[in-house]
């Protein structure tokens, strides 16, 4: 017995060896004149089969021709030759030889959608074999969409030479994928296995389908394989569900801080000043512009520094805004303090012409202002949950700009005398603080952060002139919520409504998120009209 | 707040009350009438049109969209300059007249869409079967006005009852009428809300069965405008020049003063606001046959913050001045965007910052000064 199963053993290694050796003399024979001129020359079928030889053959000289097929550059002359054209020169597919002149009488291979959809498959397998790890992966990313039953000795082959670890997980998926559909009990159950694994979607939907039912019947009679296919379905919807809560929580985070980016010139203008500003949102747009400009500059002057341009848009987006928020101040808001309802007004009027000069000076349509190189990418956390950095970066500067405020109005002369004139104008006039100098400089800086915030935005979404409405009522919503006067409350209110509004998105949709937070926080200020820090005691008096 | 309590609110409350109007308030009343009534329909319809006096379409289209307008401009001074109550948030219930009146018009196309099927084109194009609940009886003309006066009623008398109740006020209320529009806006864009999304209602054909666009029914509809901006004036000054009217300017000068005497200022607002609301719905219903469209851009925080500046132009607190600035400031609206559109925005956010800080009582204001 033992003797016997030894020999077995021994016979098998001897065809796989005998295979491995055989296979360079199939490819040297896949790129045969016979195959080429069935895939050039032959029916939809003969296609089809050609194409399965190749892919046996496993030979990626055979790539070209494939990709020149999808492309639909292979012609062929006359009813022997074949040929490969690009633009006016062309190449016969068979001995690789430069055709000219070209033959005068041609034909375009027309291939179907069937033959198309083979085409791509035979293309991945292919590339299974290439010696470039990048092109391999490549094509085992491709062949996890759609292999079907011909790919399998490709991949198993593929698998038997492949050394590189996540190469190899992905194929091992694709081969289980590929078992799934196949005759014996004990290889499906085997795949339903190896798919456990996967934290990709499509396994997700792969498995449920076995889980699924037909009419009444089961679509999967045996119930072991029910029950294992069940385990398998679990293990990856627990891995896909913690990968989404992560992405949902991160980009319900970066959100907020846009929010919050966004809302906190406002906490300094509305909230320790008093002065509505509905303009607000168009300072965050004249940042945007701003960067734009810089970012313009620098392409046509410092290309080589172009990464870098974010650093010199900064302090350009925070003065734009700032400088026009001063002269605001000065020439229109001033004469309105003690007046909400018409600085509102005035306001609206400011914020109507800064949209129309911007429509002017840089055109209605939307502006592009790219990414630097060293923001572009992300991290993946799971396989369906990327971290842009952009958004990372974001979150950061949020955070640095909240730092900053927090710093300058609680350790420097500026945001004593700040605090000072919001609590008791007349007694810091008294005590010599220039009370109508402190206001512009307040204001400035409430209006230089809007346009800190503009830079931030530019680098997520699009720039145009109405950038900045879309952002005005989500921010005086913040503002509402975190309560007038308060730093703090700023923060908790822009992050809060940020992940709520990321979390209702996926429970309901992205409008009606936005309405289920306007109502929220409409019933809110029924219970708390002054919002979540209340400023207590005589300072509430204002 | 340091508010000073005006001289005038001591005895405003124990004042006589004036008439309705003037014995010159009435002489112009009649002749504006006289003009909306019988001059320029017989204008428009008599005369022929290469008749130097002759009215064109375009100019009764656009008086009478200008006088819908205007009867927002009343309701908003109602409610901003005689309460002190400014809403950011009237263009919605505008809107949602509209769109009670719309789906009566839409339903009165019949069978005539471009689908023709008994469903308006958009709910084909989603490929719905039957209509959803909330547009049943809307082809009965009479449910259809009730509509029109009833959801911006009680929109309004929800919303307000919440809001005053918790005695929110000011630059605060105002900030969340325009979060209500805005949310408003965004549900109406949803296709699935089921009122056409983008492209809103239009095409209409017909109204209580006579053509839409056949000038008799322009000139009808015009002159229905002519009377309810005429009738919302009245309303509006009997409001103002009753004890009512009283006690509301007392809550915009003084609120805590008035609650010390011993009113509750919350029925008083609600009961103005909600019939402020009521108004805009009114004016919206007779704004959609005349323009032929209604869609949720009517919503938008924009549209409603004009209106706050038609009131400023002509003069918070005159309900003439409302009138005279609806007209003033949609007069020039249309005349730049056909003259200049790139300036417009410009003049009207110059008119935004001149007046108020310059004519705080509008151009009513500047002649009354000049006579006293």
């Amino acid at each position: 017995m033992l003797m016997r199963a030894l020999s077995m053993r021994r016979a098998v290694a001897a065809v796989i060896l005998a295979l491995t050796t055989l296979l360079p003399c199939l490819a040297a024979r896949a790129m045969s004149p016979e195959l080429i001129h069935e895939l050039a020359f032959g029916e939809n079928d003969a296609k089809i089969k050609a194409l399965g030889a190749l892919v046996a053959a496993d030979d990626p000289k055979a790539l070209p021709l494939l990709q020149a097929l999808v492309d639909g550059e292979v012609q062929t002359a006359g009813n022997r030759q074949v040929l490969l054209v690009k633009g006016d020169n062309a190449t016969d597919a068979v001995t690789g030889a430069v055709v000219a002149p070209l033959p005068e009488s041609r034909d375009d291979v027309v291939i179907n959608n069937r033959v198309r959809r083979e085409i791509a498959g035979a293309i991945a397998a292919l590339k299974l074999a290439a010696p470039d790890r990048a092109v391999r992966l490549a094509g085992v990313k491709a062949l996890q969409g759609g292999a079907d039953e011909d790919m399998l000795p490709a991949v198993k082959h593929a698998l038997a030479k492949e050394s590189d670890a996540e190469i190899r997980g992905l194929l091992e998926l694709t081969r289980a994928t590929i078992q799934l559909g196949s005759s014996d009990r004990a290889t499906r159950i085997a795949a339903i296995r190896a798919l456990a694994v996967s934290n990709d979607v499509s396994t997700k939907t792969l498995l449920l389908v076995v889980l699924g039912k037909k009419g009444d019947a089961w679509a999967e009679p045996d119930g072991d394989i029910r029950a294992e296919a069940e385990k398998s379905l679990r293990s990856v919807e627990g891995r896909l569900s913690t990968g989404e809560m992560v992405g949902r929580v991160f980009s319900g985070l970066s959100l907020g801080s846009v929010l919050l980016l966004a809302a906190l010139g406002l906490a300094i203008t509305y909230g320790l000043m008093g002065v509505i500003n509905m303009a607000h949102g168009e300072l965050i747009m004249v940042g945007a512009y701003a960067t734009y400009f810089v970012q313009n500059l620098f392409r046509s002057y410092a290309p080589a520094a172009f990464d870098w341009y974010l650093v010199a848009a900064l302090p350009a987006a925070f003065a734009a805004s700032a400088l026009i928020g001063m002269v605001m101040e000065r020439t229109v808001i001033r004469f309105l303090y003690g007046r909400p309802l018409e600085t509102l007004l005035a306001t609206w009027g400011i914020s109507l012409i800064l949209i129309q000069a911007v429509r002017t000076l840089f055109g209605a349509q939307n502006v592009q202002v790219e990414n630097p190189v060293w923001m572009s990418g992300g991290i993946t956390v799971f396989a369906n949950s990327v971290l842009p950095y952009s958004r990372i970066v974001i979150i950061g500067f949020a955070a640095a700009v909240l730092t900053m405020v927090w710093l300058l109005l609680t350790r420097t002369r500026l945001g004593l005398f700040v605090r000072g004139v919001t609590q008791n104008r007349q007694m810091a006039a008294a005590l010599g603080v220039p009370t109508s100098r402190v206001d512009t400089f307040a204001f400035g800086l409430g209006s230089g952060i809007a346009g800190l915030a503009g830079c931030a935005l530019s680098q997520l979404g699009n720039v145009g002139p109405d950038l900045g409405q879309s952002y005005i009522v989500d921010s005086f919503m913040v503002v509402v919520l975190g309560g007038v006067g308060q730093l703090a409350g700023t923060v908790y209110a822009g992050l809060g409504l940020g992940i709520a509004n990321k979390f209702l998105e996926a429970w309901s949709g992205v409008v009606l998120a936005k309405i289920a937070v306007l109502v929220f926080i409409i019933v809110f200020i029924q219970k708390r009209p002054q919002g979540l820090f209340a400023l207590k005691g005589r300072m509430a008096e204002g | 707040m340091n508010a000073t309590i005006p001289l005038r609110l001591r005895t405003a409350l124990n004042a006589p009350v004036h008439p309705v109007l003037t014995r010159r308030g009435w002489i112009a009343f009649i002749v504006a009438a006289y003009v909306l009534f019988v001059l320029v329909p017989s204008a428009h319809l008599l005369l022929p049109a290469n008749h130097p006096m002759h009215l064109s379409e375009y100019f009764v289209t656009l008086t009478g969209k200008i006088m819908c307008y205007a009867i927002v401009a009343l309701a908003m001074d109602l409610i901003w300059g005689y309460a002190g109550i400014l809403s950011l948030g009237h263009g919605l219930f505008f809107a949602l007249g509209g769109y009670a009146m719309g789906m009566y018009l839409m339903r009165s196309i019949g069978g005539e869409g471009v689908y023709h099927s008994d469903l308006p084109d958009f709910m084909v194009f989603l490929d719905w079967k039957t209509y959803p609940w909330y547009w049943s009886f809307t082809d009965h003309f009479a449910y259809a006005a009730a509509l029109v006066v009833l959801v911006p009623g009680v929109l309004a008398f929800v919303f307000g009852y919440f809001a005053f109740r918790s005695r929110i006020k000011g630059v605060y209320f105002s900030i969340i009428t325009q979060a209500l529009t805005y949310a408003f806006m965004l549900l109406f864009f949803r296709n699935d809300t089921g009122f056409g999304g983008n492209n809103g209602f239009t095409d209409f054909k017909r109204i209580l069965g006579f053509p839409i666009t056949a000038p008799s029914t322009r000139v009808a509809l015009f002159a229905a405008t002519g009377v309810a901006m005429l009738g919302a004036l009245v309303l509006c000054r009997w409001i103002v020049q009753s004890k009512v009217g009283r006690v509301l300017t007392a809550i915009r000068d003084a609120e805590s003063r008035v609650m010390f005497i011993g009113y509750n200022p919350l029925y008083y607002k609600l009961a103005v606001w909600t019939l402020s609301a009521v108004l805009c719905g009114i004016a919206g219903a007779l704004y959609v046959p005349q323009v032929g469209i209604i869609n949720p851009g009517e919503m938008s925080p924009a549209n409603s913050i004009e209106i706050a500046i038609w009131v400023a132009v002509g003069g918070r607190g005159s309900l003439v001045g409302a009138i005279l600035g609806a007209f003033l400031v949609n007069g020039a609206k249309s005349w730049f965007t056909q003259a200049f559109p790139e300036f417009w925005l410009f003049f009207l956010g110059l008119i935004f910052i001149v007046v108020t800080l310059f004519l705080p009582r509008g151009v009513v204001g500047l002649f009354s000064r000049k006579r006293s």
